[in-house]
């Protein structure tokens, strides 16, 4: 097997942090590395800010009435977390800050193919989250993240266009990284680097980049309509008006079903690398599990209308609706067994991110089949706007993309700083966000299914027991999101050295400095090798990598 | 320069004839054609629509496959978008 001659193991006297200190060498960046940093940080900061209102939220439901505050701050506490945490932290966060720093590393690149688009989308991110911040002092914004009218057009007298508004400059950012990461993945891989070698995240940035081009716009239009019909009365939504307000949940379905794979795909790309490198061994059936993410991609295109069956659709079209979600489950079905087939006779090590790809599996399962329960018109119709929708969407979006985020951030953390992290506390911040993620959701599920109807500020005294169970696993999993961040930051100062390789990894980035230099690479990478190749890795005498 | 100099004023006249639509949008609107008035305004966004992916997003004469498969793929989804909200709207028993 050839490589290139890539300077690995060795620590460069200047690398991406320390190419300059002043502040303008970081806001005028276009280093796709540093951009990564900037989006880590402010993603984080609108995680908190969305945490803080999920704990208002809990603290409302410790008690079956309704005493920590009014009915209507409840529903504008719901919502400011639904849009943070939607369109400010799940949407962008694997993407902007992995898929920033990583896509470029991972195929050989020097950046990305427009890397002032790339500091744009950023700057777009921060301009859309400062317009919300706004919005959410001035008395904030009470319909939900979802926007329906005509309670969005002509009943909230809260500040709807500014929050639209926000969420549109936010879409446009989203664009832009997908848009770069396509023409990147396309223009600029490694000689060598054919599309059968590339890994298994950059083909989920990939078909993520897909579903953020052609489905964002969608979501921008139907928010100007929105606006449109609130400040001119134009009747596009709205029944009174002569509107019809199934169209606007068209529209914005047709997005935010396969926004959730926009969140998805990217952690599902991170867990493919996870358990590669702590299996030691070649993905199994590496095509099916590429090809399951433009699939889902595509699927996920033709099912938004599950989330209306109760709206008045009509009868016919929810059965075609019912019969194509179902579809959504065999490639995510091909990516768990596959995952599960890998492990098989896998050389296994449980260094903290294969618990977060482990931790990930059982969630995504849980929240997948689940959907099913959901795709299935007859259930559907019982549980409805109940907490079992609740606690199937958070087991996806939630449990799937902050177990891949967190598990990549493990993972990819010495080559991003330069240091370890320290494993034991590492694992027991996996197992407090395991524990305190299912008894925070789980219990929800049962609620849901009794009926405990979501977007209520009160509840009858039955429920008590399992939402104190709730919200006594949010306080768990509050401190497993906390303790990562105390850690890393931590490490930045009293880490051990990180070597170029600590894990003994595949994949491109690896061979670059930890952390890398400006360019990354001295030389351009010549890939020669098949992707996942850890039986040629393991077969050359290695040292004792850190961490496992 | 020369060549330049004309693609720049053919952009412009292209974009004056866009605005000059959007005017015919806006003056059709006024006038009660009855059930034709969507049917002209759709019309017209049609025909901007077809001048900017043509020529502002540069898809004429464009030799590469890669462009192709592009605006395939967005008409894709765009269709999958009309098409299921249709059997939607077309097959409502309430209606």
């Amino acid at each position: 097997m050839a490589s290139a001659a890539i300077p690995a193991n060795q620590s460069p006297k200047t690398n991406y942090l320390t190419n300059g200190y002043s502040l303008k060498s970081w806001l005028l960046t276009t280093d796709h590395k540093r951009i990564a940093i900037l989006y880590l940080i402010s993603i984080t900061l609108f995680f908190f800010l969305g945490g803080f209102f999920a704990m208002l939220i809990r603290l409302e439901l410790l008690t079956p009435q309704g005493d920590l505050m009014h009915a209507d701050t409840y529903n504008k506490v719901f919502t400011m977390h639904g849009i943070i945490m939607v369109f400010f932290f799940l949407i962008p966060v694997v993407p902007a800050v992995l898929g920033n720093f990583l896509v470029p590393l991972m195929i050989g690149a020097k950046d990305l193919a427009f890397p002032r688009i790339n500091l744009l989308s950023w700057y777009l991110y921060i301009i859309a989250g400062v317009l919300f911040l706004h919005c959410m002092l001035v008395g904030g914004v009470d319909t939900g993240w979802t926007f329906y009218p005509p309670f969005s057009t002509s009943a909230s007298n809260t500040n709807v266009i500014e929050a639209g508004l926000a969420v549109f400059i936010a879409g446009f950012s989203s664009i832009f990284t997908g848009l770069n990461f396509i023409v990147t993945i396309h223009r600029m891989r490694a000689p060598g680097l054919t599309w059968n070698r590339l890994p298994l995240f950059i083909w989920a940035n990939y078909a993520t980049s897909v579903i953020m081009i052609l489905g964002t716009p969608v979501v921008a239009i139907t928010i100007i309509l929105v606006a449109a019909e609130r400040t001119l009365h134009l009747g596009i939504f709205d029944p009174k008006l002569g509107g019809d307000p199934l169209l606007f949940q068209h529209l914005f379905w047709f997005y935010s079903h396969p926004a959730v794979y926009i969140m998805i795909l990217p952690s599902m790309g991170v867990i493919s690398e996870l358990i590669a490198c702590f299996a030691r061994k070649r993905i199994f059936g590496y095509n099916f599990v590429a090809l399951s993410s433009i699939a889902l991609a595509v699927f996920g295109f033709l099912v938004w209308a599950h989330h209306m069956f109760v709206s008045g659709m009509s009868l016919y079209a929810a059965m075609v609706f019912s019969f194509l979600s179902f579809s959504v489950g065999v490639p995510s079905a091909v990516k768990v067994f596959n995952w599960t087939a890998t492990l098989y006779r896998g050389s296994i090590s449980y260094a903290t991110p294969m618990l977060y790809a482990f931790g990930f599996i059982g969630l995504f399962t849980i929240g997948g089949l689940t959907g099913l329960f959901l795709a299935t018109l007859g259930i559907d119709v019982h549980v409805t706007d109940t907490y079992f929708v609740v606690a199937h969407f958070h087991y996806v979006m939630v449990g799937g993309v902050l177990m891949g985020f967190l598990g990549g951030m493990h993972f990819w953390w010495p080559k991003i700083s330069g240091r370890m992290y320290p494993e034991a506390w590492a694992k027991l911040s996996a197992l407090f966000v395991f524990v305190g993620f299912n008894l925070t959701f789980f219990p929800q599920f049962i609620l849901g299914y009794v009926g405990m109807p979501r977007r209520y500020w009160q509840y009858p005294h039955e429920f008590q027991v399992l939402n104190v169970l709730s919200t006594a696993g949010a306080s768990v999993l509050a401190v497993g999101y906390l303790l990562p961040m105390i850690y890393f930051l931590w490490s930045l100062r009293y880490g051990p050295i990180a070597e170029a390789n600590p894990w003994n990894a595949a994949g491109l980035e690896w061979k670059a400095a930890s952390p890398p230099t400006t360019f990354n690479f001295d030389e351009t990478p010549v890939v020669t090798w098949e992707a996942y190749n850890y039986d040629e890795i393991d077969a050359k005498p290695q040292e004792v990598p850190v961490g496992r | 320069m020369s060549e330049h100099a004309t693609s720049r004023g053919f952009y412009v006249a292209l974009g004056i004839s866009l605005l000059v639509l959007t005017a015919v949008t806006v003056g059709a609107a006024f006038v009660n054609l009855g059930p034709f008035n969507p049917v002209i305004a759709l019309l017209i966004a049609t025909i901007k629509a077809t001048l900017v992916v043509l020529f502002f997003m540069h898809v004429k004469g464009a030799s590469e496959k890669m462009t192709a498969a592009v605006v395939i793929s967005g008409f894709f989804f765009l269709a999958i978008l009309l098409v299921l909200s249709m059997a939607d709207y077309l097959t409502r028993a309430w209606r």
